[in-house]
């Protein structure tokens, strides 16, 4: 992607947009450089950790990507936090380093996460060549990464929406599935569940050349999952999730696996789902 | 690229009506007239080259101009090239067409910059000297659209399905973007968007004089915003990316609206039809068939995937390789068409 029609995008942001993703921009992704002329991630890094150092080490977390993206709207990745670092790690961030909002999520776990390896799978924008990260904080303070780099470009400024009209008529519909007999889930008392959500996920930088003006941003502030009343996972997360947001995840299995899923736009709209598990 | 599938045969014009009279009204004696009235094979052999038609399956029916084929009876076509946008193609990657009337001209489809547009206007000039009244866009996609500026100066009206205008609208800074970037300035100047203004919502019908074109716009099926045009003289319709042939099929809309508007096409004759990429003329219906195909081949593969709690990249990297062979820029398209019928068919 050149680099022309992405900065002036940004640049003229409209004020309301500007504001609604202002809080998800680190000043750093403002940089005009490419993702091969310059790191970026040393800026970001400070930005989005402040002092704390981030460490790669891929035993303690492993992120798979493709290299190159069939859809730059709709990159999967796949988070694996192995068993012997389940227990001790609370936070998860997704990072693309040159996305006009480089945080994808923060993953904060709870007790119903489960201690056998834990699975984290979802679906990306990836607006240009960038690394991709995922960053696992544990118990006892320390930052830990795994990176993969992804060819991809104008996932966040091109309109995902295929149909626009079915899309905004459909917003909130919720489908939560238990997956049973998941392989990736064999671990111990680990089972593995979907939540998908329809939302445009509008990132506030597609431009409407009829009107002159951006589309302001519209999307899921939060998603809350718990299971049998206990959290499994919160993620707040930004314009960098796909539309349609779907994410896989481990669970523990306990007396209730009753799924139940809220969520949060920018518009202040709350969205639930519950679902049984299958042959209950 | 080779092609590995026989040679398309072109339909035979032996069984068309014959002309209405009016197709020549006295005394307004243009290029098209002329050179249709110099027909046979010798006349034809002493035209200079570049009059000549450009391939021997039209030769049946001369154009005068060889950016196009004269498909039918004043029905010309364009066969663009099956490939991605390059400095080389200068964006020339897509079919397109018009349709000459008694009193104006209709063109589909403008091509996918300024300069190939201007192209398509020259043959147009070739054929004849009446007002283009109509540019008909088939859908948003830029390489059937970037043209369009073209036509501009000429008065025309720009017409589209009612939903092209906020698609293109939404679209128009990348598309852009992404063409200046492989066509290079060269090709790419003057090129711009130019948004159609009558937008069509129900089945519509324009007149060229003596002769009405047809317009459909279809529920979301390549896009949200498909668009045929029926010449019903002739029983030639622009199909736009509804059908793709040689070229594999891109999925920007809803694979199973797709599948569904391509049988209700399919069960509505015609004499020929123009894709929107691959040869400039094909019989119908067969030439739906191996796109109609493909489209049931991902949807069958995916929602198996689905039912098997298979994952999005597990999908792009094992659904429809049958499929493989019988396209070209597989490579190119492929995943990312999987990827958008999952999209689509885990919400079922």
């Amino acid at each position: 992607m050149t680099q022309g029609p992405q900065k002036k995008s940004l640049l003229r942001l409209p004020h309301l947009a500007m504001l609604a993703v202002s809080a998800l921009i680190a000043s750093s992704a403002f940089h005009s450089a490419s993702a091969t002329d310059e790191d970026i991630w040393p800026a970001l890094e400070k930005d989005i950790f402040g002092t704390r150092t981030v460490v790669e080490d891929t035993s303690a977390v492993t992120l798979e990507a493709p290299y190159r993206a069939d859809d730059a709207a709709l990159v999967p990745l796949t988070v694996r936090i192995p068993a012997h670092m389940a227990d001790h790690v609370n936070k998860l961030t997704l990072v693309i380093d040159q996305n006009p909002a480089p945080v994808v999520g923060d993953f904060t776990f709870g007790p119903a996460a489960g201690s056998g390896e834990r699975v984290i799978e979802t679906r990306v924008r990836v607006d240009m060549y960038s690394n991709v990260r995922a960053i696992v904080e544990t118990d006892d303070g320390r930052l830990l990464m795994a990176t993969k780099f992804v060819k991809a470009a104008g996932g966040c400024s091109a309109p995902a929406l295929k149909d626009t009209d079915a899309a905004l008529a459909d917003a909130g519909r919720m489908q939560i599935r238990h997956l049973a007999g998941e392989a990736t889930a064999a671990a111990a008392g680990q089972r593995m569940g979907q939540v998908m959500i329809r939302h445009p996920q509008y990132s506030g930088l597609q431009l409407n050349q009829v009107t002159g003006y951006y589309i302001p941003a519209k999307f899921l502030r939060s998603i809350d999952v718990t299971r049998g009343g206990e959290r499994v996972f919160r993620v707040e997360g930004g314009i960098s999730l796909s539309e349609d947001p779907n994410i896989r995840f481990t669970y523990a299995s306990g007396t209730d696996d009753t799924i139940e899923v809220t969520a949060e736009d920018t518009d202040g709209r709350t969205f639930t789902g519950r679902a049984e598990p299958k042959g209950s | 690229m080779t092609r590995n599938r026989p040679p398309f045969t072109y339909p035979s014009f032996n069984d068309l009506p014959p002309r209405r009279s009016h197709a020549f009204p006295l005394g307004r004696m243009d290029r098209r007239a002329l050179l249709t009235a110099a027909s046979s094979l010798s006349a034809l052999l002493l035209l200079p080259a570049g009059l000549r038609p450009g391939r021997a399956e039209s030769a049946a029916r001369p154009s005068p101009h060889p950016f196009v084929d004269q498909i039918a009876p004043d029905v010309f076509a364009h066969r663009g090239e099956v490939a991605v946008a390059t400095r080389d193609n200068a964006g020339d990657h897509a079919n397109m067409g018009f349709i000459v009337g008694r009193e104006a001209v209709a063109v589909i489809d403008t091509g996918g910059s300024a300069k190939v547009g201007a192209r398509l206007h020259e043959a147009v000039r070739a054929v004849t000297d009446l007002p283009i009244r109509y540019v008909i866009n088939t859908h948003m996609h830029p390489d059937h659209v970037l043209g369009n500026a073209a036509f501009e100066a000429d008065g025309t009206t720009f017409v589209g399905h009612h939903k092209i205008a906020r698609g293109l609208a939404s679209r128009a800074e990348r598309y852009l973007a992404v063409y200046e970037q492989d066509l290079g300035p060269e090709a790419f100047a003057g090129t711009k968007v130019v948004i159609p203004t009558q937008l069509i919502e129900a089945p519509t019908t324009l007149d060229l004089g003596g002769r009405e074109i047809a317009l459909t716009p279809h529920p979301t099926a390549h896009t949200d915003n498909d668009l045929t045009v029926r010449d019903s003289q002739t029983g030639t319709v622009f199909l736009g990316d509804l059908v793709f042939a040689e070229h594999i099929p891109t999925i920007d809309g809803s694979i199973l609206g797709w599948m569904a508007v391509l049988d209700t096409l399919a069960a509505e004759p015609a004499d020929r039809v123009v894709p929107g990429h691959g040869p400039s003329s094909m019989g119908w219906p067969d030439a739906s068939k191996p796109i109609r195909h493909y489209l049931q081949v991902i949807a069958d593969e995916v929602r198996k995937m689905i039912a098997d709690n298979r994952t999005l990249s597990e999908a792009t990297q094992s659904v429809g390789l049958s499929e493989k062979d019988a396209w070209e820029l597989f490579d190119a398209y492929h995943g990312r068409n999987v990827s958008a019928a999952f999209a689509e068919l885990e919400w079922e």
